[in-house]
């Protein structure tokens, strides 16, 4: 347990002492994304009956940041570490596999929740937001932060260049986030794109989320719930698997 | 129970074969030596042991625990000083180590640490960011990072390149006291005057395959014995003498033995024979004018064993 413990001390330490680019700055991002749309978008666009645009986003854009941070955060963690050469620290230890994966996704969830805090701290000024049903936040933040942490681990570990990472990141996370339902909801979409997007794993998060603020969502949220813990399930144990096996760590 | 038992280590990189059968048993409270040309295997060797890399075939067990099925208890009983100077920018030397402490599972471990930074030279830099260090005390860092769990088995992959002449000497003071007190330690060096005079047992690596493997002492005495120089300022060399002469030509140029003040290169095995030789020189009246023992060291060794391999 204390190797888990100092792991995951030291990862939130080194985003904490750069915590400037790692939290300030991603808060600011989502700022800017509610002051335009949500001034752009106000009066033209209501997804909910009795929700206004702006209330409907913010949940959206604090999803969306949480997602996003906790996949930077294993993400680069380990590709530093690993061009760097100093992820011998980590591989020279006696750590266990689930100490390892353990440390990177709980260290990804804090960033992930910093950052969404942040965010929703400053944003919820901006409209009157409810909490129909605040476990449901709760849990989606959580399970969803864990997902895209351990998505960082798997890219953090595949990934043998920084071009690689980008890649992993421009063309699939950011994406997957964009058409998951932050800006929209998916029942505005045309039938074709509205089937699609129930594929996309990261629509369940934030609509499962974002029910936990108005009670109205496009999917059931105990639906969401099982996508996405499965989604969990099956991303953990591919991580673990390529942990066990040392893969592209111990070669 | 040997401190690292290797058996038919196997290690393929494409059609590179960078450990071709290695087998070898390090005991406990050894100083021993893996030496080799630049990409016979040593690092790769060591990068088993250590579990940063997995063999194709054969088995490493640190201290009866393999390194693979029983990872935890083999690297608990391990402390490897990599090779690369590598860091972590985000903290200072104390918080390095006591991180490093922590994925040894140990908690409170300050003594241990200043301890260990005292030994080397490290104490007033405590507090400084790893960045801000130069190469040297970097070097420092990564050997204090590898003993802050105080492993019976300490391996050090090349722990002096690039390093100076006062880290070295601290370097080895410390590292001889951890092996006095028991430790056992393994060394790979380019520095074959250390590794000469530091470790008890040598291993040779050559294309991935162990071409020597004996004591310090033995595989010097194996290979070549030592020469007794003498240059006689009167006289001859005495018949009794002339087949101890190494090189024949000095013979040839002297007159064979004719002429005075020849120079003469004689084998001899050990210091005892030095003096049956003196009294020769003396009985036949010849003075001597100059006079060397040249020891053969390990780097004739070496190299001696690495042509014999081609």
């Amino acid at each position: 347990m204390i190797g888990f413990q100092t792991l995951l001390y030291k990862e939130v330490l080194r985003f904490w002492k750069v915590a400037m680019q790692t939290i300030t700055a991603p808060i600011m991002t989502a700022m800017l994304y509610l002051l335009i749309f949500g001034h752009v978008l106000e009066d033209r666009v209501q997804v909910y009956p009795g929700v206004s645009y702006t209330a409907f986003l913010i949940p959206g854009l604090v999803m969306m940041s949480v997602l996003q941070n906790a996949f930077a955060n294993s993400s680069s963690s380990l590709i530093q570490s690993k061009i760097t050469g100093n992820l011998v620290f980590i591989l020279l230890p006696p750590l266990s596999h689930w100490e390892m994966f353990g440390a990177y996704v709980v260290a990804a969830v804090v960033r992930g929740l910093a950052v969404g805090g942040g965010v929703f701290v400053i944003t919820a000024w901006f409209a009157h937001l409810s909490f129909t049903a605040p476990w449901w936040i709760v849990i989606f933040s959580l399970l969803g932060a864990a997902i895209l942490g351990t998505m960082g681990l798997i890219a953090g570990i595949w990934a043998e260049k920084f071009d690689q990472l980008a890649s992993f990141q421009n063309f699939l996370i950011m994406p997957a986030t964009f058409l998951s339902g932050v800006f929209y909801s998916i029942h505005s979409l045309p039938p074709f794109w509205k089937a699609v997007s129930h594929f996309n794993p990261f629509f369940y998060m934030i609509d499962g989320f974002r029910y936990g603020f108005f009670g109205q969502s496009d999917v059931d949220p105990l639906n969401s719930f099982a996508v996405v813990l499965v989604f969990f399930v099956v991303l953990a144990a591919l991580a673990m698997q390529m942990l066990r096996s040392g893969y592209k760590m111990r070669h | 129970m040997a401190a690292i038992q290797i058996t038919n280590i196997e290690k393929r990189y494409k059609s590179l074969r960078a450990l071709d059968g290695v087998s070898l048993s390090i005991e406990e409270g050894e100083f021993f030596g893996l030496l080799g040309p630049n990409g016979a295997g040593k690092t790769t060797l060591i990068s088993i042991i250590a579990g940063l890399n997995r063999a194709d075939a054969g088995t490493v067990t640190v201290h009866g625990h393999d390194v693979v099925s029983d990872y935890r208890k083999a690297r608990m009983n391990l402390g490897v000083v990599p090779q690369e100077l590598v860091f972590d920018p985000f903290f200072t030397v104390r918080e390095t180590l006591r991180m490093q402490s922590g994925y040894f599972g140990i908690k409170n471990n300050d003594a241990w640490i200043d301890e260990v930074m005292h030994n080397l030279d490290l104490t007033n830099k405590a507090d400084t960011n790893m960045r801000a260090l130069s190469g040297g005390m970097k070097r420092r860092v990564l050997v204090a990072q590898a003993l802050v769990h105080k492993p019976p088995v300490i391996v050090l992959d090349e722990p002096t390149a690039g390093v100076d002449v006062e880290l070295r000497q601290t370097l080895w003071k410390f590292i001889a006291r951890l092996n006095r007190e028991g430790h056992t330690v393994v060394l790979t060096t380019h520095y074959l005057e250390e590794a000469e005079a530091l470790c008890n047992r040598i291993a040779m690596l050559k294309s991935g395959k162990v071409v020597a493997l004996d004591s310090t002492a033995a595989l010097i005495r194996r290979i070549s014995g030592s020469q007794l120089v003498v240059k006689l300022g009167a006289g001859a060399l005495p018949e009794g003498l002339k087949p101890l002469v190494t090189h024949p030509e000095e013979l040839q140029v002297n007159g064979n033995g004719g002429t005075s003040g020849g120079k003469y290169t004689l084998r001899v095995n050990s210091y005892p024979e030095v003096e049956p030789i003196l009294r020769a020189l003396r009985e036949a009246g010849a003075e001597i004018g100059d006079m060397q023992l040249q020891q053969a060291d390990l780097e004739d060794v070496f190299i001696q064993i690495m042509e014999g391999e081609k």
